[in-house]
């Protein structure tokens, strides 16, 4: 689905990261782990063409990432539901349409999807909040209705950076579920996290592989966690 | 942009508008701003069409009248003015020439001399009035000959004063031209500064955009037509003020010269209603070009 081959990236400063190399194939489920500012987030914008590699080739769906013009690009985003470290949502329309944003800007009619989209909301466990303001969610609301968001399109693979950044042990393991759940239905799905705990947990839930990146290369970490 | 895009575009996407948040007080400015641009260029128009056509007037009335000036000693002047005629019906371009009678001379020069004027007694030089029809005549080679068979004989074709009254005129017109297309221009700059505005101030929520994959001419569409829209509804009513304003001027009147004659006339009131379609079409090309860039920019 994503290839990395021999990826290097660096925001103008030293490389932040070497050589990476990283195949996610149908179906999947890996972690992505690393201390903080170790480039986990860089590399998941790297994985859905938010930054473009400094060396190496990305290939996405068996297309070269360079290739790609901006609206291909924009149909890629379709296809690969993103949730973001810091959510990013659209603070003036309600929860509900903001879950629905892919569906609007991909000119489907939303209308019609509503059925699937209050199930949606109901299986993130925010059925009742769909008229409130983002600003008005709490972190973990937000971060629940950011993995709605990103599920919304049924897209082939899912990206989430710290879903659980800011939740409790309870709400994570909730999270979590959810994520191994999306993946059963035949998704492929990469969460970054420094939590070791949470991926531990995860082993009981899903065939996970766990990736870290330390000093600016990817590895595949053995089951010393 | 496909037929499809420009369908959506005119018919409008309400989902879309709303994905980018409404702003009150600079919409309010553009809007304010393109009826002030619209009102001024309904005078410019005005200015440009009225001395455009007294710049036509002149010419054309001045253009197709001359005099012919015969001063020649009492005894030859009958015959000159025979020979002058004869001549002058033989040109090709001149519809008919007349020689004055001594009772018009004497009204002509009335208002300058007073009624009691011996005119019989003065030498005045005998007026023919020659009109040219609609494609003129060559004036050099008339007054070639002319003075070669009837030396009393000068040509005035007007062209000495009517020269600088068209000039003045036509530069007149030049002017209004040019402050039309400084409207356009200026009303293009402020658009595009509205918009790279609204553009920046909008940013978080076009990179939310961007990260749900909407497409750029999706993105630039909800701002595109929102300028467009507040474009063409300031610029109606500031054409409608700015036309208002044209029809309590006085009527044209022959007393008042150029002055009152500013205005539009019979087929010249349709003229301003361009005036909103072009400035929706300034809106529509400086928000789509600043979006597109600004877009272009982003990942
Ligand atoms: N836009 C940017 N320009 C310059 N440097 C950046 C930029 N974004 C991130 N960095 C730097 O790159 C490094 C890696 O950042 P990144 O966000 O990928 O870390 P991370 O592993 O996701 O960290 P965390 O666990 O805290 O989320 C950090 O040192 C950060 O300061
Ligand atoms: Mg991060």
């Amino acid at each position: 689905m994503i290839e990395l081959e021999n990826v290097g990236y660096s925001y103008g400063g030293g490389e932040l990261l070497s050589n990476v190399t990283l195949s996610l194939s149908p179906g999947s489920f890996h972690f992505l782990t690393g201390p903080s500012g170790s480039g986990k987030t860089t590399l998941m914008k790297l994985c859905y063409g938010a930054l473009k590699p400094t060396s190496g080739r990305i290939k996405v769906f068996g297309s070269d990432m360079r290739r790609l013009d901006r609206d291909q690009m924009a149909i890629l985003r379709r296809r690969i539901g993103v949730v973001h470290q810091d959510c990013q949502f659209l603070d003036h329309l309600p929860l509900a349409d903001n879950v629905a944003l892919p569906l609007t800007v991909s000119g489907r009619d939303v209308g019609a999807e509503s059925q699937n989209l209050s199930e949606l909301l109901a299986w993130v466990g925010l059925g009742n909040r769909t008229d409130a303001l983002p600003p008005e969610l709490s972190g973990g609301e937000r971060q629940r209705a950011a993995l709605a968001r990103a599920v919304i399109m049924s897209p082939e693979v899912v990206l989430a950076d710290e879903p659980t950044g800011n939740v409790d042990w309870e709400m994570s393991q909730r999270l979590l579920t959810l994520l191994a759940e999306l993946n059963r239905m035949g998704k492929t799905v990469l969460v970054a996290s420094h939590d070791l705990a949470l991926i531990r947990a995860a082993k009981s839930l899903v065939q996970a592989r766990v990736l870290r990146i330390s000093n600016r290369k990817l590895q595949l970490a053995g089951a010393d966690l | 942009m496909s037929k499809r895009t420009i369908r959506s575009f005119l018919l409008g996407d309400a989902q879309a508008d709303r994905v980018v948040p409404p702003s009150g007080f600079t919409a309010q400015l553009t809007l304010f701003a393109a009826a002030a641009m619209a009102f001024l260029a309904v005078f410019a128009l005005a200015l440009c069409m009225a001395s455009g056509r007294l710049a036509d007037r002149w010419a054309g009335e001045l253009a197709r009248s001359a005099t012919l000036r015969i001063s020649a000693p009492a005894d030859q002047r009958d015959a000159q003015t025979a020979a002058a005629l004869e001549i002058l019906r033989q040109t090709p371009g001149i519809a008919s020439a007349r020689a004055l009678s001594m009772e018009e001379q004497a009204a002509l020069l009335t208002p300058w001399f007073g009624a009691d004027l011996p005119l019989d007694d003065l030498p005045v030089p005998q007026l023919v009035e020659i009109v040219a029809d609609d494609q003129g005549y060559d004036v050099e080679g008339l007054r070639l000959r002319l003075s070669g068979e009837v030396p009393g004989a000068v040509l005035d074709d007007h062209s000495r004063w009517r020269r600088p009254l068209v000039d003045a005129a036509n530069s007149l017109r030049r002017l209004g031209l040019m402050s039309i297309l400084l409207i356009g221009g200026a009303t293009a700059a402020m658009i595009t500064l509205a918009a790279n505005a609204a553009l920046a101030a909008n940013a978080q929520v076009i990179e939310v955009l961007r990260l749900v994959g909407a497409r750029d001419t999706y993105i630039a569409q909800a701002f595109v037509r929102r300028f467009t829209l507040r474009a063409l509804i300031g610029a109606t009513l500031g054409m409608a003020l700015g036309m208002l304003g044209v029809a309590l001027l006085p009527p044209a009147s022959d007393a008042g010269g150029f002055l009152t004659g500013l205005g539009f006339q019979g087929a010249g009131w349709a003229v301003p209603f361009l005036i909103p379609v072009l400035g929706a079409l300034v809106a529509f090309a400086a928000t789509w070009y600043s979006a597109r860039r600004r877009l272009g920019e982003l990942t």
